[in-house]
């Protein structure tokens, strides 16, 4: 499922060019809003990663069940056979692929344009920002197939994500904040303890109740 | 029963109305507004209990699918929608007084306004699905998401930011209230909860006579 994904999209390109434009308008309609002061931008930048991340994500995960419902191939998945978990997982491997090659460039923009000093945050980041996408990709993948079918799906999509995403959003902006001004690991153990129930809850709920939302 | 109900809420206002401006004294130091209080705690105690209410209603519903147990998800989760509101207007009301504003970002108000956008998107999903079974799946999926939710929301924000008061009930250790507005909390706790309780059954029932007309 996920190989099948990630062909069209490499022989595509459709869903990352757009989402690659897309964090670099971002990336300016930060800066234009927040100006040049430098001092500004240093106590902002963690959240503005965090929301370029999830917007980002927004969108991609908005897209992952579109594949099938542009093309009839809905009753295929329904039909497919084997454990419904399995297209779950799927979907949720190619979402988080296609979120870590998107997230890397940002990240790397980030560096470039706002002059971050990653240094040795860098590994506890990258644990950081594998917690926090893994518990978007997981919640985003169940309502992206719940609102794949429903009426104003754009509009219902990021409504129902959003608010829900609250305590990742919180967990990966405060622990980036403190691993950007050079704290160990072990002063953001609690978030990252909290990122972690947070994924566990949500991949678990999703793969109990998928086969629940494909029934049709 | 439903009508008994009724009427038992009723009697638990009046009695919840007697104990908080009769029996409860004045508050020394925040005079009368305190009074709030004893509809502010109890309508967010009966706001999470409903959610609870609507989390096990849930899973029942994807277990056994019974359209009873959905139609009860549904009102509970509408109630405890409504009682958070009442919580979240209350409180306002009474901090413009206390504290010198309507809102502010602390820990605990931020985590009761993101419940409510949270059960806010619940009875969105509701309302976009128009057909009947798939919307009780998909928000029975949600709801579960939702309740489940609600701890991680309330420790992330609590680490996040922190100037509330304690809660002085439910916490380790005996009770610092006096018995007299500990006694008139509780009696309005059990009033609000008989009239959540009222509400949901008629909700449900409403829901149920929806159905029968639309079938």
């Amino acid at each position: 499922m996920a190989w099948k994904d990630l062909v069209i999209e490499r022989r595509s390109k459709e869903t990352l060019n757009a989402l690659l434009f897309f964090s670099l308008a971002l990336l300016f309609v930060f800066q234009f809003a927040l100006g040049p002061d430098r001092e500004r931008l240093a106590s902002a930048l963690p959240g503005l990663l965090w929301l370029g991340f999830i917007l980002s994500g927004v969108l991609g995960l908005g897209r992952a069940f579109l594949v099938e419902r542009e093309n009839d191939c809905w009753e295929a998945l329904l039909l497919a056979p084997g454990d419904k978990s399995a297209i779950y997982l799927g979907k949720l491997a190619g979402s988080l692929v296609l979120m870590t090659v998107v997230e890397t460039l940002v990240l790397g923009l980030f560096v470039v344009f706002f002059d971050v000093d990653l240094g040795r945050a860098l590994p506890g980041l990258l644990l950081v920002i594998g917690l926090g996408t893994v518990g978007i990709a997981a919640v985003g993948t169940l309502f992206a197939a719940m609102t794949a079918q429903v009426r104003a799906r754009e509009l219902l999509f990021p409504v129902l994500l959003l608010p829900v995403l609250v305590p990742v959003l919180l967990g990966t902006v405060k622990a980036t904040e403190a691993l950007l001004l050079q704290e160990p690991l072990a002063a953001v153990a609690h978030w990252l303890k909290l990122l972690a129930a947070a994924d566990v809850v949500y991949l678990a709920v999703g793969i109990l109740t998928f086969d629940v939302i494909l029934e049709g | 029963m439903t009508t008994l109900l009724g009427w038992l809420a009723a009697l638990g206002l009046v009695a919840g109305l007697v104990m908080g401006f009769g029996v409860a004294p004045r508050e020394v130091t925040q005079g009368n507004v305190q009074r709030i209080m004893y509809v502010h705690v109890p309508a967010v105690w009966v706001a999470y209990l409903a959610f609870a209410v609507g989390l096990v209603a849930s899973i029942a519903y994807l277990a056994r699918r019974r359209p009873g147990a959905d139609r009860l998800a549904h009102a509970a989760c509408e109630v405890g929608t409504v009682f958070l509101g009442l919580n979240i207007a209350t409180g306002a009301i009474w901090g413009k007084p206390t504290w010198g504003t309507w809102w502010t970002w602390d820990a605990r108000l931020t985590s009761v306004a993101v419940v409510f956008v949270m059960f806010l998107a619940y009875l969105l999903l509701r309302g976009a699905i128009e057909d009947r079974e798939r919307g009780a799946r998909y928000a029975a999926v949600l709801g579960i998401v939702a309740a489940l939710n609600i701890p991680l929301v309330h420790f992330s924000v609590y680490w996040w930011r922190t100037l509330h008061q304690p809660p002085s009930l439910l916490k380790p250790g005996s009770s610092t209230m006096p018995p007299v507005i500990l006694a008139a909390l509780l009696v309005n706790f059990a009033a609000l909860a008989l009239l959540g309780a009222y509400f949901v059954a008629r909700r449900a029932r409403v829901l149920a006579v929806e159905e029968e007309a639309l079938a």
